[in-house]
């Protein structure tokens, strides 16, 4: 398995195995068999595993949800795929009223061990409604687990991980970094929902998840040029948070700045600045801060790069936070 | 005028639909009866049924049950016990007869109406209640009686007897899956995808549908402009109008369905045409939308009395066995009065057990922060 694999591989890989080690596993999704998908992240699967267990669907995202929702019941252990992020709203009820719920409705005696693969965000060039981020709908919603990987490593682990899991798991793949390479290693170096520190640092800490830690990443680089030593810090899960992680980084740097594509009003980064402010209140230098999306909808692709963070957006937080 | 009669010369030019493309929107729907409102019983070629004296007597006992259990839920609702009641009062028969043409191995997927299916599936109408006295929103074991929980938003369910079907399906099993829903689901999109993915993926599963003529106070009429069984055959599998009211006619047709479905022939839309003698729940007012006349037309056909008579008729049970019923109707009563009043608040930790199946540390936090705040208060936890 170790290796240098892109997420796209790493995806396909743990789809693979979750297929390999659990008979009762399907994957069921638009396009998903013969053309593995339209990002190919279901390559070669049908060939393998066959029709039964690897299922090309009509294209209604509520019904494949709702049915993922009936084998489950039966006992099946489905991952679905929806084509892109702005799909999946014709699904949200059978997420938000029927999956995310089925489990607390029945007091424990049926579990909903689906996940729902989705490839999220922007930076693609891509028509309206594919480069949306809407991980805030879902990690509000009590029931669901919400996670994002950054890298190939973390996309193959968590998402087999999120596979065995006996709750209904959001799995939101980061589409502009399907191509990126990275190591895979052999064995799962963390629990789903554990935070990682991916660069460690004093003067602030750069809270971000899936496509936005690789702009983190830099930016930190390119502060470091300048003298100052940011931590990042990859959240990987939306729900839970690991607070514990993210509030020991910001309690030594005495700042923090979360980022993320997703518009600011009522995002993940609210809920973080709130959070920090109530636990950290007295380690703080600065309020907590925050870069994301405007509140207006996903912009033509010309001019998306206005609407997404980039390296200088995130170092001009820096140098707010700094000020203070 | 000027306007008016240019409208109408507009739509005379018109062409008109070609025969072929008609809908057949005027043609007579064929009702499948098995017993004549009277209790007289009459054959239909493409669905005998032979039944016995005993079973057509245990018919008759859960009907009377049934509708015993109901208004006595109706009553408690009354009296406060009860947030909320939604009355199957004129669907026993429906209900009774498509719960009875299953076997063990069937499941059902009901909406949140189908107490005499539940009856039939053999779970504790006290079950049925505790969502409706507000201490849980259903909370049985599912599979122990394969008797999926009450579904509230219209028509979800039907995708999740569906995908249940496909499970079955894969699993080489010959069971088979009754999705309930009513004429007002018909126009639900998530009931048109089940039809959809149970067509293509030949799922083991009848739709049976309970029109009962309103939807809240919207008539069939808003919801279709075609009898509703026909709505299978643009699905590509066969529908079927059986009189909702006649208990035997709904044993016979959903016995032929579940069969049809669980041989590997794909799924059957049965429409079960009765009528909601009630109201839609305890918290609706039918007078400020349907006529007294509609509602006595229909109670000529009410589905008790007739197999009641058809019992005198034929003289198929003797008056020691209506006493016999009379006196389970009077117990089931009593049990369940007795067993909704003394039916206990949950802790109100409860809110914080089920959320996950595996631990998830922000309501294991929230769970602790409540458990504090309760103590904090004198006399510990009891706010």
């Amino acid at each position: 398995m170790a290796g240098q694999l892109n997420i796209a591989k790493a995806l396909n890989e743990a789809l693979r195995k979750s297929l390999e080690n659990d008979p009762k596993t399907l994957l069921m999704g638009e396009d998903i068999g013969k053309l593995g998908g339209v990002f190919r992240i279901t390559d070669g699967l049908q060939k393998d595993f066959g029709e039964d267990r690897v299922i090309d669907t009509p294209l209604a995202e509520s019904g494949i949800v709702g049915t993922a929702i009936g084998l489950a019941l039966r006992g099946y252990r489905p991952v679905v795929e929806i084509q892109f992020d702005g799909f999946v709203y014709p699904a949200f009820d059978q997420i938000v009223t029927q999956l995310a719920k089925m489990h607390a409705r029945a007091l424990g005696h049926v579990k909903m061990p689906v996940t729902i693969r989705i490839p999220y965000g922007g930076g693609i060039g891509a028509v309206e409604h594919h480069s949306e981020s809407h991980e805030a709908y879902f990690a509000h919603t009590a029931g669901l687990r919400v996670v994002s990987p950054s890298n190939p490593n973390d996309a193959h682990w968590m998402l087999r991980q999120a596979i065995e899991s006996d709750d209904p798991v959001i799995f939101l793949e980061p589409k502009r970094r399907y191509w990126d390479k990275g190591e895979v290693q052999d064995e799962a170096e963390l629990p789903l929902h554990s935070a990682r520190i991916v660069r460690p640092g004093t003067d602030a800490t750069l809270i971000a998840y899936g496509p936005m830690v690789k702009v983190c990443q830099e930016a930190a680089a390119a502060a470091e040029e300048d003298g100052r030593k940011l931590e990042v810090v990859d959240l990987r899960s939306l729900s839970p948070i690991d607070f514990a992680t993210v509030e020991a980084s910001v309690k030594r740097t005495g700042r923090g700045i979360v980022v993320h594509e997703a518009p600011v009003f009522l995002g993940l980064g609210a809920e973080l600045a709130a959070r920090l402010t109530e636990s950290c209140f007295y380690h703080l230098e600065a309020p907590i801060l925050r870069v994301g999306g405007y509140h207006a909808p996903y912009p033509p692709s010309r001019v998306e790069e206005t609407y997404l963070p980039d390296l200088d957006r995130v170092l001009d937080a820096v140098d707010r936070a700094l000020a203070f | 005028m000027t306007v008016k009669s240019t409208a109408r010369a507009r739509k005379k030019a018109a062409p008109g639909v070609p025969d072929n493309l008609r809908t057949g929107t005027d043609a007579p729907a064929e009702l499948v009866q098995l017993l004549t409102p009277e209790g007289d019983r009459v054959e239909h070629p493409e669905f005998p049924l032979v039944t016995t004296p005993e079973e057509i007597r245990a018919l008759y006992r859960d009907l009377v049950l049934v509708r015993r259990f109901d208004a006595e839920a109706t009553s408690l609702q009354r009296q406060g016990e009860l947030g909320l009641w939604a009355s199957l009062l004129g669907q026993e028969a429906a209900q009774v007869g498509s719960g009875r043409a299953m076997r063990p191995g069937d499941y059902a997927f009901p909406t949140y109406r189908e107490h005499g299916v539940a009856w039939c599936r053999d779970v504790d109408p006290l079950n049925l209640l505790g969502m409706f006295r507000g201490v849980n929103h259903g909370g049985w074991d599912p599979n122990e009686k394969n008797f999926h929980l009450y579904t509230i938003v219209i028509g979800s369910q039907t995708l999740h007897a569906t995908g249940y079907a496909m499970g079955i399906t894969k699993d080489g099993a010959d069971d088979a899956v009754i999705a309930y829903f009513g004429d007002g689901a018909s126009s639900q999109g998530d009931v048109n995808e089940a039809f959809t993915f149970a067509s293509v993926y030949n799922a083991p599963v009848v739709f049976f549908c309970q029109n009962n003529q309103w939807a809240i106070s919207e008539p069939t009429t808003n919801q279709t402009k075609i009898p509703l069984y026909r709505r299978a055959s643009g699905f590509g599998f066969p529908g079927v109008r059986v009189d909702g009211n006649d208990v035997l006619a709904c044993l016979a047709v959903t016995r032929w369905a579940l069969d049809h479905a669980r041989s590997g022939n794909g799924p059957v839309l049965v429409e079960a045409f009765t009528y909601r003698m009630g109201a839609h729940t305890t918290s609706d007012d039918p007078t400020r939308y349907r006529l007294t006349e509609e509602t006595e037309s229909w109670k000529a056909k009410d589905p008790i009395l007739r197999l009641r008579a058809h019992l005198d008729k034929e003289g198929l049970a003797d008056e020691a066995f209506f006493a016999e019923v009379e006196a389970q109707s009077e117990q089931l009563g009593l049990r369940v009065r007795e067993g909704v009043r003394s039916m206990p608040d949950p802790d109100p930790t409860l809110i914080f057990d089920h959320v996950y199946a595996e631990p998830h540390t922000l309501v294991d936090e929230e769970r602790a922060e409540y458990e504090a705040y309760a103590a904090s208060f004198e006399g510990g936890e009891n706010l």
